[in-house]
């Protein structure tokens, strides 16, 4: 490619700058982490951009109950390796104490409850930024998000009350029981993210890597069997080399087949691909057009 | 090459949309089952997908078929990625295409071939430059309805070479194409023989952006780095970015607002040293002398000092429903510095249709005016025009919060 790497320099710079801006603009900012490749690209970003420092924030994980092994395994030892603070809040424990419907069907997505545990976990921190991986490429109504979003206490997200943002003065200032979302690498696609790990050899969980899994084939979908997703008589069960796109619930999130085993393989991938990242991978974001955008009004990332 | 971020400026009946549509079309930057959404939504005869419905992404846009807020879209050829600010081309949104324009190297002027240059071209043409663009395409859409007409084309050039002058553009370029079929777009058409330039994506794809590196070295605080551990015990580092000009180990430097003299000792680049920074990168700097530096502070190299003053003169674009209120303290955010403002006086409203000044005692949504303001510390500033990173600031509502207005200072 004759692209030089010089953009990645620029949305590198871009996203280190809103990282110091909300470490300078908030009280008790917190950065979610989700355990995926754009929330370790974050991470790495914000070591850089405070770095000889510590973070100003700890690391927040919502942890679904639903996460594969390997994710949580992931997240441990990069916690440990930068010795920063993780909070862990349990969807689970929010399942119990609001007496929660799981969504029906045989791939339930936890993204709906991940709502109700994540606005325990501000109001209980009184964090008033959550900075997150959310990207403008990956769906269209997160096209719309601004770099700081105001949210109410609910968590909503009103699109047409959204607060103008221009050149790149922004403007976290909000009321007692606001809060705002941070979105650094809004400007990144799926692309990016991966040439910026490759450009910066970061370390990722061994998922988004080929392996062998067993998955049982659901509307031309590999989903691996867990404890969550046991195969039934009349199952199509085969053992595919595989990798993850994006890492969800291992209830809701499919598997693609591929033998790409290193960075630069993977990116080959992306380059012939022609399916969305969420389009290819996730079973809860097909039901409705404004899927996203319904979520994001509730409170979600 | 730097990516390239530009503002589409038109609407839906220009074929603002379609032209979008087509640059990520063409690009193969839609992924196919964003098309199958947009297949199942709606199908139209003379075109497989509604390359239109690839833009609004709410649902009250999809409703209304327009746009509503700003939204950015990307794509990227072997040669260059690029961030698209497609903004609402109507008068009653204008300050969602402040937004978009803020954010953007180069505007491109969507004219219908049929209608020619218009009011509305005209608005979006001086809000552009207003906003800081040096860069302007037009490109002149639907030249498949004027039968490929050059005459059509050089007409429509003429028409905007006769009013380019009011106007702060350093480079006009025009294009003629036709969106939906294609021509001009990728690749140069072969119904336009009579025109020498180049199709719209190499013009994109080539350009050249406004580079801050010549212009006056200036730097503003952003994050003061202090660790508090035993091995970082004497460290103390000033991080930001260089808004524009460069810095380099052993330049003499100027502390506002505390007037100190001092010299960059050390200037640190992703944790390793370097000698020279330039406009665009995250350093972090430090200095001889242990002097009481915050956020906001401005440093500057001694022999090119900015304006300095609590009286400003500037340009205001108003974002707010609620009107501009005079004599009302408002805070002002001037990138890392926030400080109280009032503003004193509205000297004249810019009529943005047909460029005139007026007298006005009101400024409310979408105006565009000069006023003075008068704030309670001095501020360090450029002109807008003359520095786009240091002559801007927004408008703060200090009860609510609101972005109320964004500011571009005057010569002071």
């Amino acid at each position: 490619m004759s692209k030089s790497t010089n953009y990645l320099d620029q949305l590198e710079n871009e996203a280190i700058y809103i990282l110091r801006e909300t470490a300078a603009q908030f009280e008790k900012p917190a950065l979610l982490f989700s355990g995926g490749k754009d929330s370790i690209v974050l991470v790495h970003l914000a070591l850089k951009a405070f770095s000889p420092g510590k973070l100003p924030f700890p690391l927040v994980h919502i942890d679904t109950g639903h996460n594969f092994l390997e994710t949580i395994k992931f997240r441990d030892y990069l916690v440990n390796q930068i010795g920063e603070r993780l909070i862990i809040g349990n969807v689970n424990d929010s399942i119990k104490k609001y007496n929660l419907k799981e969504s029906p069907g045989r791939f339930p997505s936890r993204n709906a409850l991940q709502t109700y545990c994540l606005l325990d976990i501000i109001h209980e921190h009184e964090f008033d930024a959550c900075i997150g991986g959310a990207r403008r490429d990956e769906e269209k109504a997160r096209a719309k998000e601004r770099i700081f979003s105001v949210r109410d206490d609910f968590g909503q997200w009103d699109p047409k009350l959204q607060r103008p943002e221009l050149w790149n003065i922004l403007n976290g200032k909000v009321q007692k029981g606001n809060n705002v979302r941070v979105f650094p690498i809004s400007n990144w696609t799926e692309l990016d993210v991966w040439n910026y790990i490759q450009k910066n050899n970061i370390e990722l969980p061994s998922l988004y890597f080929s392996h062998d899994r067993e998955c049982i084939v659901h509307q031309d979908k590999l989903v691996a069997t867990s404890d969550f997703i046991v195969p039934l008589p009349n199952d199509k069960v085969i053992i595919e080399k595989v990798r993850y796109r994006t890492l969800g619930d291992m209830t809701c999130t499919a598997a693609v087949p591929s033998k790409a085993s290193s960075i630069q393989e993977v990116i080959n991938d992306i380059l012939k691909n022609r399916i969305s990242e969420r389009g290819e991978t996730r079973l809860d974001d097909k039901i409705s057009e404004a899927a996203m955008e319904d979520r994001k009004r509730q409170g979600y990332f | 090459m730097k990516t390239l971020r530009f503002i589409t400026a038109g609407n839906v009946d220009d074929g603002k949309s379609t032209l979008i549509g087509r640059l990520l079309y063409d690009s193969d930057s839609i992924h196919t089952d964003q098309l199958g959404i947009l297949n199942t939504l709606k199908k139209r005869e003379d075109l497989d997908i509604d390359l239109s419905l690839i833009t609004d992404g709410l649902r009250a846009e999809r409703e209304q078929g327009i746009t509503i807020d700003v939204a950015y879209k990307y794509f990227s050829t072997k040669k260059r990625k690029f961030i698209i600010a497609d903004a609402p081309g109507h008068e009653q949104y204008t300050r969602n295409m402040i937004t978009g324009a803020s954010n953007s190297d180069v505007i491109i002027l969507l004219v219908d071939a049929r209608k020619g240059i218009t009011t509305q071209t005209k608005r979006h043409a001086s809000i552009g430059s207003l906003m800081g663009i040096k860069k302007a395409i037009l490109a002149i859409n639907k030249i498949d309805l004027v039968a490929y007409s050059e005459e059509v084309f050089y007409t429509i050039k003429m028409q905007f070479e006769s009013i380019k002058k009011s106007l702060d553009f350093d480079e006009i370029m025009y294009v003629p194409l036709s969106a939906l079929n294609g021509d001009n777009i990728v690749s140069k058409s072969g119904k336009t023989s009579w025109y020498n330039g180049a199709p719209l994506l190499e013009i994109l794809e080539n350009l050249q952006i406004t580079e801050f590196i010549n212009k006056e070295s200036r730097f503003q605080v952003q994050w003061v780095i202090r660790p508090k551990d035993t091995d970082y015990h004497d460290y103390r580092g000033f991080a930001g970015t260089i808004l524009s000009g460069s810095y380099a180990v052993g330049d003499k430097v100027k502390i506002l607002p505390g007037h100190f003299e001092t010299i960059i000792t050390k200037i640190e680049k992703n944790q390793q040293s370097i000698d020279l920074s330039i406009a665009g990168d995250n350093v972090v700097l430090h200095f001889n002398d242990s002097i009481d530096i915050g956020r906001g502070d401005t440093i500057v190299k001694i022999d090119d000092l900015p304006y300095s003053s609590n009286q400003i003169n500037t340009w205001v674009s108003w974002l707010d429903h609620e009107p501009l209120q005079l004599g009302k303290v408002y805070n002002l955010q001037h990138r890392f510095k926030n400080v109280r403002v009032k503003v004193e006086k509205i000297n004249r409203k810019w009529n943005f249709n047909d460029w005139e000044f007026s007298k006005a005692h009101k400024i409310g949504l979408n105006d565009i005016a000069q006023i003075s303001i008068r704030t309670n510390q001095p501020l360090f500033f450029d002109a807008f025009k003359k520095n786009s990173k240091t002559g801007n600031a927004i408008l703060i509502d200090e009860t609510n919060f609101n972005t109320v207005g964004a500011l571009m200072f005057l010569e002071n």
